[in-house]
């Protein structure tokens, strides 16, 4: 049973992936990218991680994958993509070596860590026997507000800066259009 | 997985056939409970509606014209399917199931029923196994509705955009910018109902609503139900959040281009989703299937058995909401969609995060042993330096749009 969600999950992830790549039309190319976050949700499920799988789903699924959407559509850049023009010179050797790079580091990781693999039913202690179907959100609440609490906060900053960031170059953009506007009239 | 499906200690050992047929069995009846319930939601609305107008409404196909959204169906199904010349063909077809799959998904983890009585919790006895009245009982429960409320909104999104039409991609657009924003105020009114209840399974909040003082609406202090209350109807598109088919504007919203069973897929979709909200309003703040009882005293249903009187509660009690749905849209008039915007950013996401830091101040005081009153007043203080805060900023921003002028 396990190794046949593996496999379908599996399946999911890579055939999404491969998607995002390969499919020409952006939103295509979305939809895609939903389908592997959905096999990344069902590999969380698996490892009874529900609350992550839950997560997953509503923050990535549910809004960030939309909002690329929203802005596909709203901007009108869904015509299919001409992939012959490089708009930076070099662009693709340089994307390839770093791939190459990426991948030397995972299977470096792998490798290193798979005498470190715990075995089943060891490390956090999962709620698989269904007397408390909530430890899984209490264990998690109770590492980030007690001990991580820190890079808790110094994570939520960030993305607070990046709102105001985001905000900032929003209006100021839109102040000089304002400018050239007036000039216009 | 046995705890999932809410069959709790059968899965465990090897697999017993009647632990599967109980499965299949609920999984039927939920499917058929959904298809009826929509239906009957459909005449309910026509029929309601046109009392309130003063006119007759259905009343030719069956008694009361309890038959007419079913002639409606046979219709829609033997029309021409059209598919437009500039649609993207295979996300024109994907769309309808992506808004028809989610709504009876969610519908699958609502206690549908149970025996609340003589400590049974809402477990029921089937052929010698005790379950519980409900398809599904994940543990992350109420996440999982969220979730897909969340995937719901491709369905609409895509059914736009992919009909290669301008009217319906604008109504899709606003759909999904109108759903994204409600369902931040949704989860955030939802993590008091967590806090008061400690749990996020919805059987676990069912039964922490034993009595009429323990119902979350009570036991969160009325906001944030009224919050979840206006979040859901926007986030059903329902009047008078229904700028997404807006008529006058639109021609007809997301859903122009569509014909026959594609039609008629999200048309079902949309009135399965206001029963399914229905139902997570009463599980989150109604008690769900519990009886009313007040002090110990249970009102009880004569001559029914504890086992089916849940479902009778829950019935009653969803009947209450779809009611409200329906008067809404025959009270109010369509938000404009600035105002649709500001209530949801500027009221009802403040408001949510002000009561539910009020309320975790409140019970972190209860453990700690502090002074209700002090713990209240300097809350309160907060609150109050917040909102003045807040309509500082909103003075400021409305300010510099008149100097600088808008910005879209």
């Amino acid at each position: 049973m396990e190794l046949f969600v593996f496999v379908c999950a599996t399946v999911m992830i890579i055939v999404g992936a491969l998607g995002v790549v390969l499919r020409k039309h952006p939103v295509h190319a979305a939809l895609s990218l939903v389908l592997t976050l959905f096999g990344i949700a069902v590999m969380f499920v698996a490892q009874h991680a529900e609350f992550l799988a839950a997560v997953q789903v509503i923050v990535y699924a549910g809004a960030i994958v939309v909002l690329f959407l929203f802005v596909i559509m709203l901007l009108g850049v869904d015509q299919v993509e001409n992939l012959k023009t490089e708009p930076l010179a070099g662009q693709r050797w340089v994307a390839g070596v770093v791939g190459v790079c990426l991948l030397g580091l995972l299977g470096a990781a792998i490798y290193t860590g798979a005498d470190s693999v715990i075995a089943r039913g060891e490390g956090i202690a999962s709620n698989v026997a269904g007397d408390n179907p909530d430890a899984n959100i209490q264990q998690l609440a109770s590492s980030i507000f007690s001990d991580y609490v820190m890079a808790f906060e110094v994570t939520s900053i960030l993305l607070v800066v990046a709102v105001v960031g985001t905000v900032l170059l929003a209006r100021r953009r839109t102040a000089g259009k304002q400018q050239t506007a007036g000039a216009a009239k | 997985m046995s705890n999932m499906f809410a069959i709790d200690p059968l899965l465990n050992g090897e697999l017993l056939w009647t632990p599967l047929v109980i499965v299949i069995l609920k999984v039927l009846a939920v499917f058929v409970t959904g298809l009826v319930a929509t239906m009957l939601m459909v005449w309910f609305e026509r029929k309601v509606i046109s009392g309130m107008q003063n006119r007759i409404g259905p009343n030719k196909a069956g008694p009361f014209g309890l038959l007419q959204t079913l002639a409606d169906g046979i219709k829609l199904f033997f029309k021409e399917d059209l598919i437009p010349d500039r649609s993207d063909r295979f996300v024109f077809k994907l769309a309808p199931f992506l808004s028809f799959v989610p709504a009876f998904l969610s519908f699958a983890i609502i206690p549908l029923g149970g025996d609340f009585r003589n400590g049974n919790n809402g477990m029921v006895t089937w052929f010698g196994h005790a379950t519980r009245v409900q398809l599904a009982d994940p543990p992350v429960g109420v996440l999982f509705a969220l979730a897909i409320s969340a995937i719901a909104v491709y369905g609409i999104m895509l059914a736009g955009w992919s009909s290669g039409s301008k009217y319906p991609l604008l109504g899709s657009v606003r759909a999904s910018a109108q759903m994204v924003s409600y369902e931040a105020a949704l989860g955030l009114s939802l993590g008091t109902v967590f806090l008061v209840t400690g749990t996020l399974s919805t059987s676990g909040i069912v039964a922490a609503q034993n009595s009429l003082g323990n119902w979350n609406v009570i036991a969160t202090g009325v906001v944030p139900f009224v919050i979840f209350l206006i979040a859901a109807t926007a986030e059903l598109n329902r009047p008078p959040f229904d700028l997404v088919e807006a008529e006058q504007e639109l021609v007809g919203g997301f859903n122009t281009e569509y014909s026959s069973i594609r039609f008629a897929l999200f048309y079902l979709a949309e009135f399965m989703n206001t029963v399914t909200m229905s139902a997570l309003i009463v599980t989150l703040f109604f008690g769900g299937p519990q009886p009313i009882s007040f002090r110990g005293t249970v009102l009880d249903i004569p001559f029914v058995p504890n086992g089916i009187e849940g479902t009778i509660w829950l019935f009653l009690k969803v009947l209450v909401f779809l009611y409200i749905y329906v008067w809404l849209r025959a009270t109010l008039p369509r938000f404009r969609y600035d105002q649709l915007m500001d209530l949801g950013w500027k009221v009802l996401i403040p408001a949510s995060l002000g009561w539910f830091m009020l309320i975790a101040a409140q019970r972190l005081g209860r453990d700690q042993g502090w002074n209700t009153l002090i713990v209240t007043t300097v809350s309160v203080a907060i609150l109050g330096a917040s909102y003045a805060l807040l309509q500082a900023a909103f003075k400021v921003s409305a300010k510099q749009r008149e100097t600088e002028g808008s910005m879209f």
